[in-house]
């Protein structure tokens, strides 16, 4: 049987009077990859860094490989959890490989320096992240697309059991959208590491997921199969927009487009 | 490696600087002279007795102010976030002055109660200044800015309060302290800042990890391991010590703590690993340079140290203002 990563049971988070969660529930076992859609200020993010406890929650539970969430130290959740935050997220004034080199903190012995391992782990997670071409670079030259390989570079430097990413690829281009998915999808498939991804389009990789959890104004209103979204005019409950559902033949993949001029 | 090099250029500037100083001044002083002097000899009772204590002083208070100056750029990840600039200089100062009005005068544990009141002013202005950066989530470097200046001409009212209903005399001497000045006689002010300026310095030191990520934003510093309430705690602890016991001895030196550390990011790059050191020696031979120049500009008279600093510091400032968004200067 698998082992549950996540149980989130009943979860609400309100701020200044405003509910942002409410009575979220949900259970995701090792190794499957769960996409949280919505439509904006639907909760995604929050719920995101409340699983990361980057936000107080004020009611309901959540427990992380069997253990409250809150029982876990800064530096022990740092070796589960991998986060990928939003494209463009702050500025970072290091070079790339020092950047990514200094995800080992949560490894590191107090009053020490990063060893050889530490060094060779982070080399490892540039190599597959295809980020060493412009590892001596300085993080604000880069561009979006390469940014958004580096931080994931990083999350992978923390070797993580779960990676959490929040819109890894809003406001990419094409190419680096298809780069990032990618990567996030090779990721997946070789390490076998839990994913949750936050994202409000639904052609973003959605549809190979496992699970699918869909938000609106802060309420769990789905939770299935990324194919049976599909069904039942469900998006259109949940965007209040109407949708044309168009499908690639050759690949078996679907892609939903909003419907233009009907509202 | 191009840093290690800088570094070491550093270093032997420090060096050289501090070794230098003591023997520049209203009249030059040859090694000669203090080799071959006798012990009731006037010179080498100059050297010892004044420029030595004195360049120890400088050197100690610069180096504090600086990795001061340095940890607070990397907590609030803003270039013009300093002790000084936000209000916590100015706290020391009314801590100080208050007890310095009141005719206090005791010693707990080796260290002087000016010392003492002057860090437990400082340690308020945190708080304070803090818990205004918490109350609204973020805050926007303007307003950070601001409020520190709302608060050190609230402190300096305060101040001035405290220097009307004084004495002539008193009145005179809390002036000339305000000004910053290093113009003390003997080693009773080195060994006043040494215990203070060497704990905030190991705690800063065993922070530089800390500080790298904490300069990434809070919530990726926390998904990568970092307690950053504790860090904060530590930081604030080791900031308000060095401001405190700086300024109870020296009055509020400005700008050292923001020219310095920026200074030493050009040179050496933002991790703190190599930036610590960088600033700690930095800092120590700017303010030890500072000094020798407001002895020697207008001989026989000296300017106080803290009217030079902010003579170069305040135009410092505005370039930083000016140049860039705040964000985008680390």
């Amino acid at each position: 049987m698998a082992v549950t990563a996540y149980n989130v049971d009943n979860l609400s988070v309100v701020m200044d009077g405003k509910t942002i969660l409410d009575q979220v529930s949900f259970s995701l076992e090792e190794g499957a990859s769960l996409a949280v859609i919505g439509p904006n200020g639907a909760g995604k993010s929050t719920l995101l860094k409340c699983l990361l406890r980057l936000l107080p929650t004020d009611r309901g539970a959540i427990s992380l490989f069997g253990a409250p969430l809150d029982q876990y130290g800064r530096r022990e959740l740092a070796r589960l959890l991998g986060y990928v935050p939003q494209t463009g997220a702050g500025h970072v004034p290091y070079t790339v490989d020092a950047f990514v080199l200094m995800a080992r903190y949560a490894y590191l012995a107090p009053f020490s320096h990063f060893t050889d391992t530490d060094r060779d782990i982070a080399q490892k997670a540039m190599e597959q992240t295809g980020v060493l071409p412009f590892a001596k670079r300085h993080m604000h030259t880069l561009s979006g697309g390469e940014r958004q390989k580096v931080f994931i570079a990083s999350a992978l430097t923390q070797q993580p059991r779960i990676m959490l990413l929040d819109e890894a690829t809003a406001f990419l281009d094409y190419r680096h959208q298809a780069e990032v998915l990618t990567l996030v999808e090779t990721l997946r498939r070789d390490t076998g590491v839990t994913a949750i991804a936050v994202t409000h389009d639904l052609n973003q990789g959605v549809m190979e997921f496992d699970h699918v959890l869909a938000l609106k104004e802060g309420r769990g209103v789905f939770w299935g199969a990324p194919s049976a979204l599909l069904e039942d005019n469900r998006l259109e409950a949940i965007y209040d927009a109407p949708f044309r559902l168009l499908r690639h033949e050759p690949s078996g993949t679907s892609y939903v487009f909003p419907e233009k001029g009907a509202s | 490696m191009k840093s290690r090099r800088v570094l070491f250029c550093l270093a032997l500037f420090a060096v050289v600087t501090a070794l230098g100083a003591p023997f520049v001044g209203m009249t030059a002083i040859s090694l000669l002279d203090i080799l071959q002097a006798g012990p009731d000899n006037a010179e080498a009772m100059v050297f010892w007795r004044i420029r030595v204590p004195r360049m120890v002083t400088a050197f100690l208070a610069g180096s504090g102010l600086a990795i001061s100056g340095m940890a607070f750029q990397a907590l609030f990840r803003n270039p013009l976030a300093t002790p000084f600039t936000l209000g916590v200089s100015g706290g020391a100062a009314f801590g100080a002055a208050l007890y310095m009005r009141l005719g206090l005068s005791f010693v707990f544990l080796g260290i002087s109660g000016g010392t003492m009141s002057a860090f437990g002013g400082a340690f308020c202005v945190i708080l304070l200044v803090y818990a205004l950066t918490r109350s609204r989530g973020g805050f926007a470097t303007p307003t950070l800015l601001l409020a520190g200046v709302a608060l050190s001409f609230f402190l300096s009212s305060m101040i001035l309060a405290l220097q009307y209903s004084a004495s002539l005399h008193d009145s005179f001497r809390l002036i000339r302290w305000l000004m910053g000045g290093l113009g003390m006689v003997g080693y009773g002010a080195a060994l006043n800042l040494l215990p203070v300026v060497v704990t905030g310095a190991v705690l800063l030191f065993m922070l530089r990890n800390e500080l790298n990520l904490l300069v990434i934003g809070e919530d990726l510093a926390m998904s990568r391991g970092l307690d950053v309430p504790r860090t904060k705690q530590l930081i604030f602890l080791a900031v308000s010590l060095m401001v405190g016991g700086i300024v109870a001895v020296c009055g509020p030196i400005g700008f050292v703590g923001m020219m310095a550390p920026h200074i030493c990011r050009l040179l050496v790059g933002p991790d703190h690993r190599r930036l610590y050191p960088a600033t700690l020696l930095f800092g120590g031979a700017f303010l030890t340079l500072c000094d020798v120049v407001a002895r020697v500009a207008f001989a026989p008279a000296e300017i106080p140290v803290g009217v030079i600093t902010a003579l170069l510091g305040g135009p410092f400032f505005l370039y930083l203002l000016l140049r860039r968004s705040a964000e985008q200067l680390f």
